[in-house]
């Protein structure tokens, strides 16, 4: 039997067992439970199917990169690095200072909601970067950024591209899941950590508050 | 041919939030329900998901879809402790709303009224958007689930405190995080793999 793997959300977000957070998370131990079953589904499937562990963590890290969440890149840039690919994490590395950019901002179907159409950069890999990550990883990064930053720009035509790059529909399917999974995990991390450090109350002034907040709602 | 595009030239996309049921066609082919074995049917957890293009789809990759499931199921249907089912939803639509996903916005906003039956409070996060104000334990809601929604991540201190005014425990802030980073994961999918069909009444035949 090999030791357990630890949970991701927990490991990341410095959750330590026994402690406040600890105990909020086991009351939701089937999402935590399976939350973690969903990273390992995507890193390390038992059917990995056409989608390589390298382009896995390469998406991944460059995903977290665009996120801002040191913690997380380094987790998946080192899952890249275990598999000798240091190269190819360099070249990560750089797409994510180049990608950089602040979400969510796109473009809604012409109507009503076009007044809130927020344009913002459309990432490319760069030429030198393509010839390290290749033509089939490329269009995955340029797929990711799209989803990270403006999801409400997607279209069919972003699909056919990765049709094109060698994406089968099957793989699509695995990509989306785990650029969509990443804005999860990322969050989930980076909303566990911040409600662990949040300066709490004085003990007793609780019953006031709520008393105070369903006043100021006027929702009693 | 499963390996090509799927257009859908005569649907006229929804242009505006709605409370009514959409439908939703995907850009992909669906995996052929009749081919489906035993590993496709534990990935869709309900039989009844059978039935959809999109799970059908997703099931292409069934222990993620199985994964996640389970992951959505315990966040928004445990009622046990913690945060009003409505606030979930809530959580939900605030995050749908600011992603700009109009089908995941009618489908949450559509169960946020169902459980808290302030129908024209919801109707107003949709049509004025994530900065309506819907009384402030809902705003405090709201505000938290698009700062974290925000790339790169917006959800601070500050954030937590007026969860805590507004009369929230940890357990309930904790499935604020959870129902907002969950729609941050449908969104991409939802938006990115097909598109949204009028609601029926007003659908041509």
């Amino acid at each position: 039997m090999t030791a357990r793997t630890p949970d991701v959300i927990d490991l990341l977000a410095g959750i330590e067992p026994g402690s406040p957070l600890d105990a909020v998370r086991a009351k939701r131990a089937q999402a935590r439970e399976n939350a973690q079953k969903s990273y390992l589904a995507l890193f390390r499937p038992e059917t990995p199917g056409n989608v390589a562990a390298e382009e896995r963590y390469a998406v991944a890290t460059f995903v977290a990169g665009l996120h801002g969440q040191p913690a997380v890149t380094d987790f998946y840039a080192s899952g890249l690095r275990a598999l000798g690919r240091a190269r190819l994490a360099e070249a990560v590395d750089k797409e994510i200072s180049r990608g950089a950019a602040e979400g969510p901002y796109g473009r809604y179907p012409a109507g009503p909601l076009s007044r809130e159409d927020q344009d913002g950069p459309v990432y490319a890999v760069a030429e030198e970067s393509r010839t390290v990550v290749g033509h089939r990883l490329a269009a995955a990064f340029e797929h990711a950024h799209l989803l990270v930053f403006r999801p409400r720009d997607a279209t069919a035509g972003a699909l056919h591209r990765l049709l094109d790059a060698g994406w089968s529909t099957t793989d699509i399917v695995t990509l989306s899941q785990l650029v969509s999974f990443l804005a999860f995990q990322i969050r989930a991390v980076a909303g566990f950590r911040t409600l662990a450090a949040a300066p709490r109350a004085e003990a007793g002034t609780k019953p006031e508050t709520v008393f105070a907040g369903a006043l100021a709602s006027n929702h009693i | 041919m499963s390996e090509s595009i799927l257009t859908h030239a005569d649907n006229a996309e929804p242009v505006a939030f709605t409370q009514e049921e959409l439908g939703w066609l995907p850009w992909l082919e669906p995996f052929p329900a009749d081919q489906l074995t035993e590993r496709h049917w534990a990935g869709l957890v309900d039989a009844s998901r059978s039935k959809s293009p999109y799970f059908l789809l997703l099931v292409r990759d069934p222990d993620v879809l199985e994964a996640r499931t389970k992951t959505d199921k315990d966040i928004f249907y445990n009622a046990k402790d913690g945060l009003p089912r409505a606030e979930r939803e809530l959580a939900a639509t605030a995050t749908s709303r600011s992603n700009g996903c109009i089908f995941c916005a009618s489908v949450h906003s559509r169960f946020a009224t169902q459980h808290s039956k302030r129908k024209a409070d919801v109707q107003r996060l949709l049509d004025e958007g994530v900065r309506a104000d819907i009384g402030e334990r809902w705003n405090a809601i709201a505000a938290a689930s698009v700062a974290l929604t925000e790339t790169p991540i917006a959800f601070d201190d500050t954030h937590v405190a007026r969860l805590r005014d507004a009369g929230l425990d940890d357990l309930e802030i904790a499935d604020v995080i959870n129902g907002s980073a969950f729609f941050n994961w449908a969104n991409r999918l939802m938006l990115s793999l097909g598109e949204p069909t009028p609601p029926a009444s007003t659908a041509s035949l």
